[in-house]
Formats: C-alpha cells, structure tokens, sequence
C-alpha cells in the first residue's frame, strides 16, 4: 500500500498509520503472535495463584489464633479451660465455660424463635403469595439482611430492653415464678438472655428467609404440579413434596443462620448484660463469648497471658463456626448427590 | 395452616420495619447540621458541642479501602471458579468450599486475625490495619456474589467470541467483563454497604480517634464505634448523639444497598442476551 518512493515525510501520518496496522501484514500471523498465548496463560497463572491464596486463609486463621494461645493452652490444659467456671485473669485463671454456655443459650433460644416463623414466611413467599407481592417483599428482605449489627443493637436497647424490663419480666415474676428458666431470679434489668436472642432472632431472620425461599423455588414445578393434579391440596403439596425435597436446603439455611448468630458480637454486646455467670434463667445476663473477646481488648495487653486467653476464645468461636458451616455444606453436597441419582 | 404463614409474614417484616421506623425516628430527631460537617471539640463525650465528621469520614476511608482491596482479590477469584479456569476442578471445588467457610467466619475473629498479624508486624491500631481486616470480612461476600454473576454471562456468547480466535483471556476482558459489569458493580456495592456497617473486625484494628487520619498509619473513627461509645457514656446528650450515629449508618447503608439494586436492573437493559 504505502509506496517506498516517496519521501516519509511527504504523506499523511494517518495513511502510514494505516499502512503498518494493515490487514497484508497481520494476515501473515494471523493468532495475533506468541504475546496473546503468553498474556493468557499468565492470567491463567495469576488468576488461579490468588485463589489458592484466598483458601489458604482458612487455615492461616487457624493457625495464627492457634499460636497466638499456645502460651496458655502450655499452661492449662484446654479441657480444663473448657469447663473452668472462675475468669479471673489476674490470677491466671481463665475458665471459658459460662460464656461458652452464655452463648449457647443466646443463640439456641435466638433459633427457636427465629427459625420458625422464618420457614414459614419462605413458605408462604415461594408458595402462596402472589407475584406482585414476592417482587416487593423478597428484595426488601435482602436488604434488610444489610442493615449492620449496631443498628439491631441499638434497637434492642431502645425497645426490647425496655419491653422486658417493664413488661415481660415482672409478667413472668407474678404467673410464672418456680417455673424453672423462665421464672426471673432477681429484679431483671432488661439486659438479659431472652433480649439478646430477640435481637439476634430478628437480625437472621433475613439470612434464614433468603436461603430458605431460594431452597423451595428450587423444587421443580413438575413434582408440585404432580401432586396438585392428584387432588392434594396446596398445604398438603407443601408439606409431603416441596419440604421433603426443599429439606437438606432448609436445614442448611437454619445451620446457616446459626453460624451467624453464634459469632455475632455487637449486637449481642450491646443487651446481653455481660455478667460473668451461668444465667439460671431467661432473665438473667448472660457473657456470650464473642463479646467477652470485643469487650476486653483494651486491657489485654496489660495482663499477662490475657491476650494468649482471649485469642483462644476467638480460636474457639472460629472452630464452632468452621464445624457448622462444613455441616451444612456436606449436607446440600450429599443432597445434591441423592437428588441426581 | 396459610393464616399463620401470612402472620409469620407480616410478624417478620413488620419486626424489622419498626427497627428502621425507631431508629429514623430518634436518630432525625437527635440529627443536627453541626453532626455531619464538624469534629468532635473538647468535652463532646461530655454533651458539649461537635460532631462525627471524624467516624462518617472514617468509615467512607475503611469501607472504600476495604471494598477496593476486596474487589482486586475477588475478581480473579470469580475468574477462576468459572467453567473456563477451574471450573469444576477438585482445585476450584476447593476454593469454592473454603469461600463458604470464610463467609460464615464471625467478623470478630477477622479481627482478632488482623490483630494477631499487626502485632506480629508491630503495627498500631490504624486505617490500613482496619482495611484490611474489613478486606477479609468482605472478600467471600464479593467473590461469591461476583461468581454468580460471571456465571449469568451465556455460553454462547462466549463460544463466539472463542470462535473468532480471542484467547481465553480475551473473551474474558472483553465479552464477560463487559456483559457482567452492572452485576459487579450490585456485587461491589453490596460489600461496600457490609463492610460500612461491620464493627467487630475494626474494633482490634482501626482503634479510635477524635481527628481526620492523616496518613494509611494513622488510627481512624467509624461509625459503627461512634454508635457504641457514645451509647456507653451515662449522659443523654451523648446517647442521642448515638442514635443520629445509628441514622447516618443506617441511611448510608439503605442509600448504598438500594442504588446499588436501581442500577443493576437499569443497567441490565442494555446489556442483551440476559
């Protein structure tokens, strides 16, 4: 195309442009060079780099929190720190076990009132409820499940606080008072077990709903369809097809509702009442563990072997967490494997 | 058997709409001008005069640092577990199951990681520490969001573009990307308005200051924190100030979630093929 008689600086520069990037010359390698095959694998080599970087970091959180509470798992053994009852750690005393029963009762009650009414509602908006309807609901769930854990906090202390204090404990005082757990043990301050699991209960039902409506969209409409043309009415269809089916997806979604509840510090720190003490009922304070861990970090450092107990804390709460979430995870794999056979 | 579900429901929801009504209502009612535009002066923790400038600066810093650093790990990540890398390698299962795992990692113990790893480095409490211990709160939320979308993208599509001799990576950079690019904007704004939020990662790793951070070193506010001290202090003044706290937090988070939704679906008009 370009001539070489006439001089360079004699034509335009968009024609010799033109002429260098022109179609004769590229056609002679026509995958564009060695270059395009390098860049490729190169962003193969990176791209796979990082993620086995990324699922490192499972176990690197593992391992850092494991020697960070070596000093004083040397010291104790940790059975016996499991099941220690005295935290005191002036005296190097660190017994984990009324914030690890602290958490269990927060959280458990926090499930059973939560999961419930959460399947329920998954029910009901993949189900029942009309279309119109489930475009408005399932987005605003979704964004719910955004609202941060100080928010839900604070909500706790402005109106579940309150409502225990002045209403719900004096009630159960008077009707139910010799009723093991239930009957408050001294004058409740409101900051107690029963309103951090409503707090909690509230801040996962978005998590548990979301899942869980997912799960029973997924059953297909031809086995609904199935059972509807036998005559089965819509709740029965519910109950003997869609759950039966929709099952390891809801117990995954509950599991996963709890892992979240479990490690949920802010929220919890916020109306638990924080005592050092096994709670003996709905109205007394409980210390849940990741709130101990929030609470103390300003002072750890100070005394010795405190850090080392609080880092086994946070050792613990992770290894809870990583056994549910594995749970949960083999349960929809081994779903998965019964649904294709 | 259908009333009760229609009452669990409305229970549920109804639940969280009274949680967003009693937090607008008392935190407006305590929101003033001087909140968001000053610094915390002398005696503020003590009902005099200031603002929370220093944690609505702060937490812009650490959740747009954090969701930065997050999205340059998540996105090769994404990458990597479609059908074109990993795909459905024991490798890329792998990976898949340990994002699981992090995702459900309570937000403390990044902190307490984060922490650990400062003191090993003999780092302060600062913004680049908060960063990144909010990276690794918010990286499993952005990859896994950020997979479902590349995944979205039709395998014709791409078959196309393989077709005409681009390479793997090239398809990549100019048909998915491109096809994919208002989900990974929903997916990264949704980790913006999680890591804003998240209290318990910052609290061992960015620490707490009255003054704007000067440098990456520096120890920052955020208003996760500024809600929780201020509710702590005994006097009235300073806990409503905690409630206007929890309204900005709550507004920036609403504001973040639901434009993040408005432009996705906009955006997905233009983009076909969906």
């Amino acid at each position: 195309m370009s001539s070489s008689s006439a001089p360079p600086d004699m034509q335009p520069p968009q024609m010799r442009d033109g002429a260098s990037a022109g179609p004769p010359i590229d056609a002679d390698r026509p995958t564009g060079g060695r270059l395009r095959l390098v860049m490729d694998r190169l962003v193969t080599g990176a791209v796979s780099a990082v993620s086995v970087a990324v699922a490192l970091l499972t176990v690197s959180l593992v391992v850092a929190l494991l020697v960070r509470s070596l000093p004083v798992l040397g010291l104790q053994s940790l059975a016996e720190m499991i099941t220690g009852t005295v935290w005191h750690p002036l005296q190097g005393k660190f017994g984990f076990w009324p914030f690890i029963v602290g958490t269990l009762w927060v959280t458990v009650l926090a499930m059973l009132l939560a999961t419930p009414a959460c399947i329920l509602t998954a029910i009901y908006l993949a189900e029942y409820a009309a279309t119109g309807l489930r475009a408005v609901v399932r987005p605003m769930i979704d964004v719910l499940a955004g609202i941060p854990s100080v928010v839900y906090g604070l909500f706790g202390v402005l109106v579940i606080v309150p409502l225990v204090r002045d209403r719900l404990a004096p009630a159960a005082a008077e009707h139910l008072s010799g009723v093991p757990l239930l009957a408050p043990g001294k004058v409740s301050t409101g900051y107690c077990v029963l309103a951090a699991a409503v707090v909690l209960a509230l801040m996962v039902t978005p998590v548990i709903i979301s899942v869980a409506e997912e799960v029973l969209r997924g059953v297909s409409p031809g086995v609904r369809e199935a059972s509807l043309s036998l005559g089965a009415t819509r709740w029965e269809t519910v109950k003997h097809v869609s759950f039966r089916i929709a099952m390891p997806g809801l117990i995954a979604a509950v599991v996963l509702g709890f892992a979240r509840a479990f490690g949920e510090t802010m929220a919890v720190l916020m109306v638990a009442g924080n005592v050092a003490q096994l709670p003996g009922s709905l109205f007394d304070p409980a210390y849940p563990l990741p709130a101990l861990i929030a609470n103390n970090y300003g002072e750890m450092m100070s005394i010795p072997l405190y850090d080392s107990a609080l880092m086994l804390g946070a050792l613990i709460l992770l290894v809870v967490v990583l056994i549910f979430n594995l749970l949960a995870e083999l349960v929809l794999i081994w779903a998965r494997r019964r649904s294709s056979q | 058997m259908r009333a009760l579900m229609m009452l669990s429901a409305a229970a549920v929801v109804g639940g969280l709409l009274i949680l967003i009504v009693v937090i607008t209502v008392q935190g407006a009612g305590a929101l003033s001008w001087a909140m968001v535009t000053q610094l915390p002066s002398g005696g503020y923790y003590l009902g005099k005069e200031g603002g929370l400038l220093n944690a609505i600066v702060g937490s812009l810093l650490l959740a747009g640092g954090a969701t930065l650093l997050a999205g340059v790990l998540a996105l090769p990540v994404a990458l990597y577990l479609q059908r074109d890398y990993g795909g459905d390698t024991r490798r890329a299962n792998l990976v898949r199951m340990s994002l699981d795992l992090l995702w459900g990692v309570p937000s403390i113990v990044y902190g307490a990681f984060g922490f650990t790893i400062m003191l090993y480095l003999g780092m302060r409490a600062s913004l680049l520490g908060g960063i990144l211990a909010l990276t690794l709160v918010v990286l499993p939320i952005m990859a896994r969001a950020m997979d479902e979308v590349f995944r979205l993208v039709s395998v014709s599509l791409k078959e196309a573009s393989w077709a005409l001799g681009a390479t793997r990576w090239e398809t990549m950079r100019s048909v998915v990307l491109r096809q994919a690019l208002p989900g990974l904007l929903t997916a990264v704004l949704l980790a913006f308005g999680r890591a804003i939020g998240d209290a318990a990662s910052v609290l061992f790793t960015a620490g707490y200051t009255d003054n704007l951070p000067q440098s990456l070193l520096d120890p920052v506010a955020s208003l996760p924190l500024a809600v929780f001290f201020q509710l702590g202090t005994p006097f009235p003044e300073v806990q409503q100030r905690a409630y206007a706290a929890a309204f900005i937090l709550l507004v920036l988070v609403l504001l973040v979630s639901v434009g993040g939704r408005l432009l996705a679906s906009r955006m997905s008009r233009f983009s076909a093929d969906r």
